[in-house]
């Protein structure tokens, strides 16, 4: 299971790089959203990898947080997962008012010369 | 026991720029006098507490710290804010600057756009978090907080240079902001714990995978700090997009380098505290460091615009800074916080005072070039005519070379003693030591930086004042000279007031040696016990 999530984050990450290193502002944001996926995923693999085990919830009866899988990450990747998305939103406007402006997609707002 | 009045202090430089903010987005833009009075009030509010919690941490709370502990959870478990004096130095530093740019931009800059006071209050919220927070998190979030207002603000009087620029400035903090990540993740992974403090105390008992894995996510959250403080080869995005905002903006990028150089001085003196000096970690940044310094003079030299210059020179002074870190020699510390704080202001001021040199040849040309956002604004701003100050070339040309003295480095401003001091430290490497062959590059590049800046300095203000034939006063309010005068009045108050400041910075300085004392204090600060238990 170790090597398919790796895989996976790995294969979302690199196309992520690959992305945004074209000249087009659609590219870019789109290799943004699956770094974003691949660092999500990353930080809540970082709680370790558990199968069958329940988050923990406190209750009566006190039970043994070595039972339970680490809730920290879980809430961690919520916020990251909140700025990202909030950040990216901000990218994509910027994106269209560029393209609105200087009326072309390119990243540095000029088409290159032929 | 409950928390005295003094411990909630640590907590107004979050909340209260955070509650203006919020208190302003609803407000109509046509309303600037009410905007401007209540991001006046709240800068003003800050430098107050800011100034609080100076004397309280170099005089009143033991070991100079006050820990504020969030929701009252108890040390490693829950986020703690911490209040030493280094970052109530850098809080006062902020409320200054601040105080002085929102002055600059009362008049024009603040009415060309939207919300640029709700973002204003938001960058400053994001930067006074981040000074404030010990848990690696946290510092994250702080970090986001502060990286969107700049977006905004960077955008603020839209143009297509701007666009420009942002579009690359933002690509370039996503990608950091994902390395941070990476590296919080991976070093939560290897030690299990986010608290600074805790972390601090965990590193020296593991050993093995755990270690190399912690060293591995280290690195990566230090390219991102690195790369915000613009440390070669990860600042290149630094001159285009100081040079694109609009002239307040920029002024408080100058402070945004420092937030990361001031992360960086934080986490390596409290995670290397072990290491001996000339660890991998220390002579990366050492070398890194080296390598903007020389990038930067290079660039001062072949820019042509003053904007550029000034970034190349915010450059310089990360490069020197992040050296003198990687130097890892104690008694450097408190001459590089003391040059930290001189250049920053006298940069901000001569970011604030090129647009108003630029006022000579081109009057109102800077304003013209704005595309306005017609649903925003009600007139245009009024070109500033008429109730001009007198003397304003006399002003100007003293400005001008009082920033190029700080900049460069020259007697009788405090550039000099700043640079005097950590030549001196490089030198005087303690007992029984050699200099270095780093001390000495570093001192060359020290000194050809600022001759580098010299020269593409004189070539500017040469050009601007004398060779431009006869000069017609460019027209200045009050309100944007007075900002410029109380910067460069600070930064050259530092030399007269040396003595004292190096004593307080001794002091700074001091705190951080003590690793042992500052986890101590954090770890068994107590919680606020419930009062509904008998």
């Amino acid at each position: 299971m170790e090597m398919v999530i790796a895989l996976a984050i790995g294969v979302l990450f690199g196309s992520g790089i690959w992305l945004i290193l074209r000249p087009r502002t659609f590219q870019v944001i789109m290799g943004f959203m699956l770094m974003s996926y691949a660092v999500n995923l990353f930080i809540f693999i970082m709680g370790r990898l558990w199968i069958n085990r329940p988050p923990l919830t406190l209750g009566p009866g006190a039970p043994d947080p070595v039972a339970y899988a680490d809730p920290l990450p879980q809430a961690l990747v919520l916020t990251a997962i909140v700025i990202g998305f909030a950040t990216t939103a901000l990218y994509l406007v910027l994106m269209i008012g560029a393209r609105g402006i200087t009326g072309t997609d390119h990243v540095d707002g000029e088409e290159p010369e032929q | 026991m409950s928390l005295g009045w003094t411990q909630h202090l640590i907590l107004v430089p979050v909340v209260l720029p955070l509650l203006c903010g919020a208190l302003l987005i609803p407000v109509n833009e046509k309303r600037h006098q009410l905007k401007f009075i209540v991001n006046l009030a709240s800068v003003l509010g800050l430098l107050v507490t800011a100034i609080t919690l100076v004397w309280l941490t170099d005089e009143g709370w033991p070991d100079g710290i006050g820990v504020y502990l969030m929701a009252n959870w108890v040390a490693p478990f829950g986020i703690v804010f911490l209040a030493d004096r280094l970052s109530t130095l850098m809080l006062l530093f902020t409320a200054l600057l601040a105080g002085a740019v929102l002055c600059y931009s009362m008049r024009s800059w603040s009415r060309i756009g939207v919300h640029f006071h709700s973002l204003f209050q938001f960058l400053l919220m994001g930067l006074n978090g981040a000074f404030l927070t010990h848990d690696l998190f946290n510092l994250f979030v702080f970090f986001e907080v502060m990286l969107a207002a700049s977006y905004g603000l960077l955008l603020h009087g839209y143009n297509p240079a701007r666009l420009r620029a942002s579009l690359h400035y933002i690509a370039v903090n996503l990608a950091a902001s994902l390395l941070f990540l990476i590296g919080v993740a991976l070093i939560y992974a290897a030690t299990g714990t986010l608290n600074m403090a805790d972390l601090a105390r965990r590193l020296s008992h593991i050993s093995g995978d755990g270690l190399t894995l912690a060293q591995i996510g280290m690195t990566v959250l230090a390219l991102a700090f690195l790369a915000k403080s613009a440390m070669w080869p990860l600042g290149f995005w630094l001159p285009a997009t100081y040079a694109a905002a609009s002239p307040p903006v920029a002024a408080m990028f100058v402070l945004l380098t420092k937030v990361g150089i001031y992360i960086v001085l934080r986490l390596w003196l409290l995670i290397f505290a072990n290491e001996p000096p000339g660890a991998a970690g220390f002579d990366a940044l050492l070398w890194g460091g080296l390598a903007t310094i020389a990038f930067a003079a290079v660039g001062m030299l072949a820019s042509e615009t003053p904007a550029r210059q000034a970034a190349y020179a915010a450059m310089v002074s990360s490069g020197i800074l992040l050296a003198i870190i990687g130097f890892g020699q104690s008694s450097l510390v408190p001459a590089a916080l003391f040059y930290m704080l001189g250049s920053t202001l006298a940069i901000a001021a001569f970011m604030l005072l090129i647009e108003l040199v630029e006022r000579i040849n081109r009057p109102g040309a800077a304003m013209l070039a704005l595309t306005m956002e017609a649903f925003a604004i009600d007139e245009r701003p009024e070109q500033p005519v008429g109730e001009g100050i007198p003397a304003t070339l006399a002003f100007l040309g003293l400005a001008f070379i009082a920033c190029a003295l700080i900049i460069a480095g020259l007697p009788p401003l405090n550039g000099f003693v700043a640079k005097f001091s950590i030549l001196h430290g490089l030198l005087h490497p303690g007992p029984g030591q050699t200099v270095s062959p780093g001390a000495m590059t570093l001192i060359a590049l020290i000194l050809v930086s600022g001759l580098a800046a010299i020269i593409s300095l004189l070539r500017f203000g040469v050009r601007t004042f004398w060779a431009a034939g006869v000069l017609k006063p460019p027209p200045l309010h009050v309100t944007e000279v007075a900002p410029i005068g109380l910067l460069l009045l600070f930064s050259g108050g530092f030399v007269v007031q040396a003595g004292p400041v190096f004593e307080y910075l001794h002091r700074t300085a001091d705190g951080l040696q003590r690793p042992a004392q500052y986890i101590e204090r954090v770890l068994e600060e107590p919680v606020v016990p419930n009062p509904l238990s008998p």
